[in-house]
């Protein structure tokens, strides 16, 4: 295989943490919303938790794509 | 007339983070030159004096529309520190709160669009679209972090990697994992920030690009236009959510870590 061909595949490779990304977001996103709808009175507090934890969650799809740009500019 | 539309824009998603001096100085060897980079930070870092300076002239009991904006923004960030840190955290308001907003203006600045046709040292720059720039901030405050941590609690402060109430037996390995974990801060801090940036513009960058290959295309492939164009807006709506977003995430993450030094003799 052709190293050029490897990079494609290997960036490819790169992206799945976005399926993993996507999981996470979906679980805080809809353990938050139950949680609002349950007791809408704690929602407002609990939501910079919430955003925090969207943020380190989106981290692990950003460094994926992060490793993609590497493989496919740097080397 | 298309072509003059398109020309700017056929260039590569990788092109708008090009770096180049506008004013080519050099010091002893050393490349100084003002780049770019640097005039963006200069007219972020120029807007925000201005805007305090507008906000505080005539401030008086009744504020005016810009003083009242500029109290939102500081009580937001004065809350969010006294919410985190608690009230020993006061002596670092002044920085999480440059911090926010150097971050918050230099990431919405990026989103001002550029005029086409204009030559690229015209063109605008998101500074925080650079792994050096998020990662010397990142430093800055994990550098914060330690020496206040050390300067008030001592030796007391290394019992962050060895939290009490763990059984002894348990120690090899969470101490390692935590001296990972706290390395590991200012390289997160960084990255999040600097891939939030870059791949939000690459991805407008991709759509607007998108556009033009339909509108070359011609014919009934003009129509097709439609659909990148609405992402294309769609993707600028969730930009602005993100360069806030980003900006109050860095602010609240640097508070924790700030927490975690003045209280790390207490674990």
């Amino acid at each position: 295989m052709e190293a050029e061909a490897a990079k494609f595949i290997g960036a490819g490779l790169a992206s799945l943490p976005l399926a993993g990304a996507g999981v996470g977001l979906g679980l805080i996103f809809g353990n938050f919303l139950s949680g609002a709808f349950r007791n809408p009175s704690a929602a407002a507090q609990n939501q910079p938790t919430m955003l925090l934890a969207f943020a380190l969650t989106e981290f692990t799809g950003l460094l994926g794509f992060t490793i993609a740009m590497i493989i496919l500019y740097a080397f | 007339m298309l072509d003059r539309l398109i020309t700017p824009f056929a260039a590569g998603p990788m092109e708008q983070f090009e770096i180049f001096p506008i004013v080519p100085l050099s010091l002893g060897g050393l490349d100084i030159s003002l780049t770019n980079s640097a005039v963006w930070m200069l007219i972020g870092s120029g807007a925000i004096i201005a805007f305090f300076f507008m906000a505080t002239r005539r401030a008086g009991l009744i504020p005016n529309r810009v003083q009242s904006t500029a109290e939102v923004l500081y009580e937001f960030v004065s809350d969010l520190v006294r919410d985190t840190i608690g009230t020993e955290g006061r002596k670092f308001f002044p920085y999480v709160f440059t911090l926010f907003l150097w971050i918050l203006i230099a990431n919405l600045f990026g989103l001002i669009p550029s005029l086409p046709g204009t030559p690229a040292a015209t063109h605008v720059f998101t500074t925080t679209s650079h792994l050096i720039v998020t990662l010397s901030l990142a430093l800055l405050t994990i550098f914060i972090v330690l020496v206040y941590g050390l300067w008030k609690n001592g030796a007391k402060f290394f019992k962050l990697f060895a939290p009490s109430g763990v059984p002894i037996w348990l120690m090899p390995v969470l101490v390692p994992v935590e001296v990972i974990s706290f390395l590991s801060r200012p390289l997160s801090l960084a990255i999040r920030l600097f891939a939030n940036m870059f791949a939000g513009h690459v991805i407008l960058k991709l759509f607007a690009g998108f556009i033009v290959s339909l509108l070359g295309a011609g014919g009934a492939f003009m129509v097709f236009g439609i659909a990148p164009l609405l992402g294309a807006i769609a993707v600028t709506a969730l930009e602005f959510l993100v360069a806030a977003l980003q900006a109050y995430i860095f602010a609240i993450l640097t508070c924790i870590y700030l927490r975690d030094a003045a209280h790390a003799a207490d674990h």
